[in-house]
């Protein structure tokens, strides 16, 4: 598939971008330290790196979002400067970020007209609606220009963010995790796409990713970054996935998964019968969700995001009233209200900690105490706390779980997101947990924070936890779970386990088909 | 029928009067206020401005001679009224609420302290078109005075509609207040479309004060405004941020607000200040019947910090 000395297309359109040497220091840490890049025109190129290796401080610099203190960008072998984002798009650059960038609430049309370097003053939509018709059908890709982007699936959404790079002349692509978002499915029809354009030498192409399944698919050449250095670049062809982490994590040891102790037991401890709810608009997220979770076993839910998996962590961490259908724990009609939570030993790991689950203003030290601030011995009667117990309650979490902080005293925004998140696994794992619900538990962590975390819950898993995982990553899915559901637009579509699944059929799964 | 006396059937006809005059400060603050939300950022201070336009226009009129150069005058201190906000929101970590209110109590004291001389005089005032000219009934004749400053409101806001989906400027106004990342991500300048947006909103109220001092009740006084400015505020939630539904609420809110005179002038005074509470209790009822505890308001632009 990836042809090393693919010969350069006949009729080369795409220009060539290098980066000479960059570097950029924040204060005294240096995020880029010399790098340098060669994208051939007509190439596929991936950037590979661990979160924190400097590939969005490159491409930043790059797309001049960022200074560089040091080096040069050329396109084509000229030098160019590049000082705002508005400059690499008269340069032929185009990025498609990871988040989506397009207004929801305007139709794609609407998008991408307004993302023009010039718009007239009166818009005649009925023109402009011809005249981007006329150019969708010199692209291999098919979007609903008159749909609103809200109303559009997360492969549609991709797409129209590529088509809109392209509708702006852009001949020089950079993919920031292009497919974090979609399924399987989706991912390679939309690299296959812009591969294919690359292929016929209309687009120079870079994608930053982690997934070594689409660089070894989909790329020509292969640029890996590590601690803001260059750790190695040059042909797919001359690498496999495992020169390719090891280039990636360099030599340190990683935890091995915690070994799974005795099988799940037949005691279902969380039940989940018909639950609906609504989103945030009011439309129905979940459909009738019937999903049970015994004592000792690790239920993975998959899906794409955005068919209905926080809706369902929400309602199980009692921030969101379901429309129907009911949730049992221990046999239990549980409300999720702090009654219940303390009788069942109901835990939770949500998503982007900080907002879920910590109040960022406050110490460490009163992070963690929310579980039993109110209880013997952080509190006297119920209601006198005893804030030096609780300092010594966080110390000792804070040794055991290894959260970097500067004293239990700091307040918790000012802690990495890895260590957020360790506090808050320390707060919800350091007690007695019968149930656990964890939602993309290490999204955004590096290598040994998600080793670490992993590891923890299968810990948990081993003394009898009941745990249900919703993730995004279907190989933590994999290797974590007991038991796989596939959730899709607010119902459970499917069910595996990890040693009988078929990864096309997940992946059918997944897109709803 | 007697001339001048039309008995039940002068009920409707107040209440149609009242929709007209009455409404038009609401349908001006309304629309000002509509483009200002449309940009992400809610303007509180329209009160003030309002206020402070109603006695810019008095003074000014009085001074001049020219009604006209009133409402132009209001509508330049409204718009230095929306400038001041949208600048001093657009500095980091400040709320536009608390701006809002500030420059509410700001406006109204600078209004009472600058209006002071200007109480007592009679300026010229706004001229009215007379629509009821085939009709012989006197109260039918009055009821049809209309205000040509209510018609331009009237055209206003579907140009306002149109503007803000057909012309470059109302498209990026409402790409600002759906979504600051995407606006950023496409090179527009947010902090300066909010100012302008701001600063024509602002615009707006102060000539639908105006209109408060030189037409109806047509002098200025303290009392001049009973809060129309902040209701207005929320006739825009209630228009679901569309400058045509906006319109009819004004509408709405004016016929409501004559409910209670006109029943008094057909000798139903019982339940007086009731019926004068019917414009709020109307808006309520519609409020908390058109709302949903469980989801966002429809409409409402994604960037406005009271929706989020």
């Amino acid at each position: 598939m990836n042809e090393m000395t693919r010969p350069l297309p006949a009729e080369i359109t795409a220009p060539a971008l290098e980066a000479v040497a960059l570097t950029k220091r924040f204060g005294a840490f240096t995020a880029l330290d010399s790098v340098s890049i060669k994208l051939r025109p007509g190439s596929v190129h991936a950037l590979l790196g661990e979160n924190g290796a400097g590939k969005s401080t490159l491409v930043k610099c790059v797309m001049g979002f960022y200074r560089p203190d040091d080096g040069a960008v050329l396109v084509n072998n000229h030098e160019v400067v590049i000082g705002d984002p508005r400059a690499a798009q008269t340069h032929g650059l185009g990025m498609v970020y990871q988040h989506f960038t397009l207004v929801p609430r305007m139709t794609v049309l609407e998008n991408l007209v307004m993302a023009r370097a010039s718009v007239p003053a009166v818009i005649d939509w009925a023109a402009e609606r011809a005249a981007l018709a006329a150019f969708l059908a010199t692209m291999p890709f098919r979007i609903d220009i008159d749909a609103p982007v809200a109303a559009l699936a997360a492969g549609d959404k991709q797409k129209a963010e590529i088509v809109k790079q392209l509708y702006l002349k852009a001949r020089i692509l950079i993919l920031d995790e292009p497919t974090s978002v979609l399924t399987p499915d989706e991912a390679d029809e939309t690299l296959g796409l812009i591969r294919a354009m690359a292929l016929a030498g209309r687009l120079t192409v870079l994608i930053i990713t982690h997934k070594f399944r689409e660089v070894m698919a989909f790329a020509d050449d292969v640029t890996v970054l590590r601690r803001g250095k260059l750790a190695g670049t040059g042909s797919v062809a001359a690498h496999t996935p495992d020169s390719l982490a090891r280039l990636m994590i360099g030599e340190s040891a990683i935890a091995a998964p915690a070994a799974r102790d005795g099988a799940p037991t037949n005691e279902v401890r969380l039940a989940v019968a018909g639950l609906r709810a609504d989103d945030e608009s009011g439309m129905p997220a979940l459909r009738g969700v019937d999903l049970q979770v015994h004592a000792r076993e690790i239920v993975g839910v998959a899906g794409v995001s955005g068919n209905g998996q926080v809706e369902l962590v929400q309602v199980l961490a009692g921030q969101r009233t379901a429309t129907g259908g009911s949730l049992r724990v221990h046999g239990e009609l549980y409300a999720a209200d702090r009654a219940d939570i303390r009788r069942h030993k109901v835990h939770c790991l949500p998503e982007e900690p900080l907002r879920n689950a910590c109040v960022p203003g406050m110490s460490v030290a009163e992070n963690m105490a929310f579980r039993c601030f109110d209880e013997a011995p952080l509190a006297r009667g119920g209601w006198w706390l005893d804030l030096a117990a609780m300092r010594r309650a966080a110390r000792d979490l804070i040794a055991r779980y290894r959260v970097k902080t500067t004293g239990p005293e700091a307040p918790i925004a000012t802690l990495s997101g890895g260590n957020v998140q360790r506090a808050v696994l320390a707060r919800e794992l350091s007690r007695d947990v019968d149930v656990l619900i964890a939602a993309n538990p290490v999204f955004g962590l590096d290598f040994a924070a998600v080793a670490d975390i992993h590891a923890q819950i299968v810990e948990a898993r081993n003394r009898g936890t009941a745990v249900l995982l919703v993730s995004e990553d279907l190989d933590e899915l994999l290797e974590l779970s007991d038991r796989l559901v596939v959730m899709s637009r607010g119902v459970i579509v499917h069910e595996t386990t990890p040693a009988a699944a078929d990864l096309t059929v997940i992946g059918r799964c997944m897109a709803g088909h | 029928m007697d001339d001048g006396s039309l008995g039940w059937w002068g009920v409707p006809l107040a209440v149609l009067a009242g929709a007209i005059r009455i409404s038009t400060p609401f349908l001006f603050v309304s629309l000002g206020e509509c483009l200002t939300e449309k940009s992400g950022r809610i303007n509180l201070g329209l009160e003030g401005t309002l206020v402070m336009g109603a006695m810019t226009a008095y003074a000014v009129s009085y001074g001049s001679g020219d009604p006209w150069l009133g409402v132009l005058a209001a509508g330049l201190a409204g718009t230095a009224f929306g400038a001041l906000h949208a600048s001093i929101c657009g500095l980091e970590r400040v709320n536009d609420i608390a701006v809002g209110i500030a420059l509410m109590l700001l406006g109204t004291g600078l209004a009472f302290f600058l209006g002071k001389p200007f109480i007592q005089p009679q300026a010229p005032q706004l001229p009215a078109i007379s629509f009821g000219w085939w009709s012989g009934s006197a109260q039918v004749r009055s009821a049809l005075q209309v205000n040509a400053l209510f018609l331009v409101g009237l055209a206003l806001a579907p140009l306002l509609l149109w503007g803000l989906r057909n012309t470059r400027w109302g498209m990026v106004l409402r790409i600002v207040g759906e979504s600051a990342e995407a606006a950023r991500a496409m090179g527009y300048k947010i902090n300066q479309v909010r100012l302008l947006a701001t600063a024509c909103g602002g615009f707006l109220a102060g000539v639908g004060g105006s209109f408060l001092s030189l037409h109806y009740p047509g002098s200025w006084n303290e009392r001049l405004s009973s809060g129309q400015g902040i209701t207005a505020v929320a006739l825009v939630i209630f228009a679901r941020w569309d400058p045509m539904l906006c319109v009819w609420a004004s509408l709405l809110f004016g016929g409501a607000s004559a409910l209670g005179p006109a029943l008094q002038s057909v000798g139903v005074t019982q339940g007086y200040y009731l019926f004068n509470a019917a414009p709020y209790v109307l808006t309520l009822a519609i409020m908390i019947a058109t709302s949903s505890s469980r989801h966002r308001l429809a409409g409402a632009p994604a960037e406005l910090s009271v929706t989020r």
